[in-house]
This record gives C-alpha cells, structure tokens and sequence, in this order.
C-alpha cells in the first residue's frame, strides 16, 4: 500500500510537472465542448432555391411569394433560364430549382393539371429529401388553395383529412446541442483516458526508465494501478467540469437523472477506457505505434458510436461492430440519465455490459503485460 | 544533391522499417473507407417505433402495415396503454411512438376528420423531426388514397429530379468527407512525431551538427510521407470506386492534384506542429485531440456549415479540409473542371503557405 502511494506521487508529479501537456489535458477538451456543440446543428433550415419562371403569370407569381413567405427557403436567383440556375447549383450558391414551365396558369384552369419540375442538389442525401419535401409541402397547400377558389365550399368538409399531431418528448424544443453536449463530453473522457494511459506507459518504454522500476520489488499490479489511478481521477475530473460548468451553465443542460448513478457508470466506464490505453501500450514498443494504434481505434469508435449518425440505419455487420464498442455504451447511457432520467433498473444491461467490457480489456492487458522483455 | 538523396533515403527507411506504424498508415485509410463509406450514413433506417392502436379497425391496420413495410421503420411492437410508452422511451432505444385513438376509421368515414398522434424521442432532435416527417408522409400518403377516390380537378403534380445523386444514397456525401479527414489527419500526425521524435532522442542535434543545411533536413522527412500519401490517395480511390461505387466523373489528374496539395499542406502544418512542440506526447496530443474534431465538423460533411453560427463559419475558413472537400465533390461528383475550383485551390494553396512561412521562420537550429 506504501508502494502504491510513492508510485502515484510520482505519476502526478510527473504529469502536473509537463507543462506542455497540462493545457491539453484540461483546457482544450473543455473549449472543445464549450465550441463543437455549436457547430453540430442539422437543422435544415434556410435552403437556398433558385426560380425559373417561364410563365410570369399571376399564379407563378403567387406560388413564389408562398415558396418565399414559408421561412424554409431563401431565393438565391429568379430568372428564366435553367442554364443559369444549373451553374448556381454547381457552384453550391443554391440547393434547388423550381422550374415554372410556360403556359403553367393556362393549361392548369383549362386542362385541370399541370406539372412543375424539380431539381435538387442531392450530394447530401438527406437535406435533398427535406427540402424536396418541404417544397411539395407548399406546392400541395397552394393547390389546395386553387382548388378552394375555383370549387364551391361545400358544406360538409369534402375530403377525408387525418390531422396529425405531433410532440417531441424528453426535448420538446427540438434543441440539438442536448443532444450533441452530453455525446461530445463522453467521447472527449474517452480520447483523454485512452491515449494518455496508452502513451503514458509506452514513454517509459521507449525511454528506458521501466527497466528501472522492472528490477524493483514493485509488483506488477502495483505499477498498473499507479499508472491508472491519476488518469481515472484526470478523466473524472473533467467529466465534472463539463458537466457542471460548461453543460449546466453554458448550454443550461441540468441532468434529470440521478447524479449517483451517472458517476458510477462513468467510474466504471473509465476502467474499461484504461484497460484499452493499457492493453495498445502492452503491443507497442514506441509512442508512435501506440499513437497509431490509438488513433485507429479512436476514430472508430467515435463514429460507430452513434455520436453523430444513428447505429440503427448502420447494415446489420456494420450494427454489431458498433455494438462491440464501448464508447456507443457510454454515450448512450450519459444520455438516457441526462435527458430522459433513466434509473438504475432501465440501463442494468449497459452495466452488465461495461462490466464485461472492463474485466475483458484490463484481463487480457494485465496477461500480456511482462515485467521481463 | 546527392546528400539530400541520401537523407531522403534515410527517412524512408525510418519507415519502412516500423512495420507496425506502416500497417497504420496504410490500414487506417482503407478500414476507414470501407467502414465508414457503408456505415456511417446520416440516412436514417430501422429506426424502432411502437404502436398504440385503440382503434384495431381497417384503417389503423392499414396505416400500420405501411410502416412496418417501409425501410426507415423497424416496428417494435404493439402497446396497450400511454403509460407503457413513456416506459418504452425510457428503457429503450424507441425513436417513435404512433397512437390511434378509437373509432379512428369510423371518424374518418362519417366525420370526415380523424385524428393520430405521434410521439418522437427529442433527446435525439434530427432523428425525431425525420421521423415525424416521413411517419406523416405514409399517413398523408393514405390520406391521397382515399381523396383520389373522389376525382379532384385542378391538380399540380411537380416532378422532381434529384441531381448528382438519384438514390439518394449517404456514401456520395460521406466519401470525399472522409478522405479529406484521413489524409489531413494522417499526414499532420506522421510528420509532426516524425521530426518531434528525432528532437526527443536527441538526433535531431546529431543532424544538425552535420554540413547539411538544416530546412533540407526537414523536407527530407517529409518527403516519404508525401509519396506515402499519394499511394495511400490512390488505394482510397481504388477502394471508392470499385467497392462504394463512387462516381469519378471529373479529371483525374486534377483530383491527384488538389489532393497532392491538400498533402503538402497537411505535411507543413505537420512542421509547424513539430516546431511548437517538445515531446511526441504532446505533438500527438495537439495533431489528435486537438484536431481531429474539428476537422471532422468543420469540413462540412457531417453537418451542414451554413447552419452554424458566424463566428464558427469564418473559423470553418482556416480548415484545409474545408475547401478540399469542395474541390472534391466538385470534380468527382458533379464532373466540374478548374475554372470552377480555382478559387477554393487558390485558398488551399494560400493556407500551405502560410504553415510553411510560419513554421520556416519559428524553426530553430539550435536546440534549447
């Protein structure tokens, strides 16, 4: 026990002595939260559309100002050629064409129906599909309209109408960063707690000094345990900040859970986060395997871990390797507890699993971890 | 000369002989793809839902078949009572909760008016407004069933055209994204431990000592990553476009040459990094944890850059991978030639610089 606790003076004088190294630990994850969540906003809002109008009839002219009043849309360009529109949308100037072909009012009162076209930039898939929708939306309103005009008001509602209500729960302002905030703090621990532990060890690898504490009678789970500890308090550590300053006070985000439960599975969490750090440093020799081996493992289980994008529009393979990873855990967990104020009975399977998750990542680390070369 | 092919030669046996950071530097890339051009999508399928059906009659039945056919749904199951779906929500991963009241195909009859209920999971805002809308689109879709029964004049059908992308499929969006991430953040990492590597063992001094002119000692070390790069360029292509099918429509050569100086830019900022730096540790740290982020939002394939704040879209100008995800769309998605990207290569060439005058004048040839 006296061991252990020289061992960890001497890691945390070690890591508060590396002044190049404090800031990154506490001060950029920190302005990380305090900025990304800014960024990652998908609401698809002002969508630039171009107008081509062949027709300069009145009801072109209505249908525009209904396109333009809908808050959806921003006009980028009215003109009559389509060449033009065509250049603005490969120059990314606007996302979609309204094309208004010639003789629209006519042959619509004479011929009872005419059709529009629409063009849209679809390189990004699922802005296309609403802004596609969006402006169907509004050309069946204006329809309707017509029809109102032109048909006399019967008495009884004419068309069958289902009227759809619609609420969010947990969310009602449909407010993106709850979302984003409690994600990006779970994978900033995880980038913390990983590489760190991971180049932590590798560093007195490759710089020699583990053959001195090798030949000491320290055993080997009193090293391991002084090297986790500092990283397991650091990550804790800023867990909390994030929480408590930069999620309650800046994005007003005031988890509706329980505290308790939240710390406990993020303890446990950060051991299985260690065991990974210490299981690559256990392959590499140099910090530059350990950094590239972390960086590849980082990087996808950042995006298998339905922090951005949704695991279950992943193909079925795709599914269970995103189930395998323990960042998609976390993160949904710090989710479920902040924003929906799940108990301990609801996410029993996230513990077991983490549990599995810890054990199996320290085991096999401490197995392949050798205090002889 | 012949002393700069040496030192280059040196470095490329630094490299080659770390067997396991060369897999990385090859793997990574490719892995990535491949995961990422088929899994990682802002698409949405399979999303869970529940039912509350109260009314059991031929319309909710109906309405019900359609979702459970449609690929964006993946029906959980049916519920009895309210209190079971804020259960469901809290328990499970539900996206969606459908509730039709009683009598809902009776009201629709008679009254003419009937009513549903849709409860999203907001904790995740861009899945609850997609599905909301598509769950509304299905029942609307029923609704024009039954209104096309009764002949309606004077209908406007638009027809719409999705250009680039037909299918709609996320990999178009995804692909040019990823590459310009893999290769921005690969090549700053490489080259910034590289040199920072050389300082930490102490044989940065030893090549310092040497007659040779020490800013030809860096870009020896650079130049086994640029020729790194460029394979590494050319297997994502060859993996895009055989396994994603990935389009190519523009030039070639012009796709290899915005790339290359994406690279060389990459590979200067790597330098700078390098330069502020004293220790692997923290030249990772920075090229890593304080990159990769960033990169990722702010290249403008995960979300959309006109949505976010001002100051967040002038900063969004500084990333490199910003304008060669334009450059790249634009020559392999929509086939376009230079004189539509010359401005973005103009902008990528002017950032190169800038890292490369930076981190020439901060570049020490004495140590410490």
């Amino acid at each position: 026990m006296r061991t252990l606790g020289f061992l960890l003076r001497k890691e945390f004088k070690q890591i508060f002595r590396n002044k190049s190294l404090l800031p990154m630990i506490f001060v950029a994850p920190i302005i990380q939260l305090l900025i990304l969540p800014l960024a990652a906003d998908y609401e698809v809002k002002d969508i630039n559309i171009s107008i081509v109008d062949h027709d300069h009839s009145t009801y072109s002219q209505q249908l525009i100002s209904k396109v333009t009043a809908s808050g959806y849309f921003q006009l980028a360009d009215y003109g009559n050629s389509f060449k033009r529109a065509l250049k603005l949308i490969e120059s990314d100037k606007s996302d979609l064409i309204l094309e208004i072909p010639q003789g629209f009012e006519k042959n619509l009162i004479r011929e009872n129906k005419e059709k529009l076209f629409v063009a849209v930039n679809a390189i990004n898939g699922v802005k296309a599909g609403l802004g596609g929708a969006y402006l169907a939306q509004i050309i069946s309103t204006y329809n309707n309209d017509i029809r109102m005009r032109w048909l006399q008001q019967p008495k009884f509602n004419p068309m069958p109408q289902i009227e759809v209500t619609s609420s969010n729960w947990f969310n009602p302002h449909l407010n993106y960063r709850f979302f984003m905030v409690p994600g990006i703090l779970a994978v900033l621990v995880t980038m913390v707690g990983a590489y760190m532990c991971g180049l932590n060890i590798v560093k007195e690898k490759e710089v020699g000094t583990i053959e001195q504490i090798n030949v000491t009678p320290i055993k080997k789970y009193q090293f391991i345990l002084a090297k986790l500890v500092p990283f397991w308090i650091i990550g804790i550590f800023i867990f909390s900040v994030g929480l408590f300053l930069v999620a309650r006070w800046v994005y007003g985000i005031v988890p509706v859970g329980s505290l308790l439960l939240l710390y406990s599975y993020m303890s446990l969490y950060m051991v299985a986060v260690l065991g990974l750090g210490l299981l690559i440093s256990t392959f590499s020799d140099t910090q530059q395997q350990a950094m590239s081996i972390t960086f590849f493992f980082i990087i996808i289980f950042m995006l298998m871990s339905g922090l951005f994008t949704s695991i279950d529009s992943m193909p079925h393979w795709a599914y269970i390797i995103a189930k395998c990873n323990p960042v998609t855990y976390f993160i949904e967990v710090v989710r479920m507890i902040v924003l929906k104020g799940s108990s301990f009975s609801d996410i029993k399977y996230h513990f077991l699993v983490m549990v599995g998750f810890a054990i199996f990542l320290n085991g096999f680390a401490i197995m392949n971890y050798r205090k002889t070369s | 000369m012949k002393q700069f092919l040496s030192f280059v030669r040196k470095e490329f046996y630094h490299v080659f002989r770390d067997s396991k950071t060369l897999l990385m530097l090859f793997g990574i890339p490719i892995v990535l793809i491949i995961l990422f051009g088929f899994a990682v999508t802002n698409e949405i399928k399979n999303a869970k839902i529940v039912v509350c059906d109260y009314a059991k009659d031929p319309a909710s039945q109906e309405i019900i078949n359609k979702l459970s056919v449609s690929e964006t749904f993946l029906l959980d199951r049916a519920l009895l009572s309210p209190s079971q779906v804020e259960e469901a929500f809290r328990k499970e991963d539900i996206k969606l909760a459908i509730i039709f009241p009683a009598n809902f195909y009776k009201d629709l009859q008679h009254l003419n008016k009937a009513q549903v209920q849709i409860i999203a999971d907001g904790s995740d805002p861009n899945a609850a407004s997609t599905l909301t809308q598509y769950a509304t689109s299905v029942i609307m879709e029923y609704q024009q069933k039954l209104i096309q029964n009764a002949k309606m004049p004077y209908t406007i059908s638009p027809e719409v055209r999705m250009l680039y992308n037909p299918e709609l499929k996320g990999t178009i969006n995804f692909v040019p994204g990823i590459m310009a991430l893999v290769l921005l953040l690969i090549c700053v990492l490489m080259t910034a431990v590289s040199i920072v590597k050389e300082k930490e063992t102490g044989t940065m001094e030893v090549l310092l000592v040497s007659p040779f002119n020490p800013f030809l000692v860096i870009i020896s070390k650079a130049i086994p990553y640029l020729a790194l790069s460029l394979v590494n360029l050319a297997v994502i292509l060859l993996v895009s476009v055989t396994l994603l099918d990935m389009p190519i429509n523009g030039s070639v050569l012009l796709l290899f040459g915005a790339s290359t100086l994406l690279i060389i830019c990459a590979l200067s900022l790597g330098l700078l990094i390098s330069n502020v730096t004293q220790s692997q540790q923290s030249a990772m740290l920075i090229s890593v944890m304080g990159m990769m982020l960033p990169t990722m939002l702010f290249t403008g394939f995960m979300f959309p850059l006109e949505n976010m704040p001002n100051a967040l879209q002038v900063f969004s100008n500084i990333i490199p991978s910003k304008w060669y995800y334009i450059i790249i769309k634009s020559v392999m998605i929509k086939g376009l030639g230079f004189s539509a990207i010359w401005k973005e290569t103009l902008i990528l060439f002017g950032t190169t610089c800038f890292f490369l005058i930076i981190s020439l004048t901060k570049f020490k040839i004495r140590l410490a």
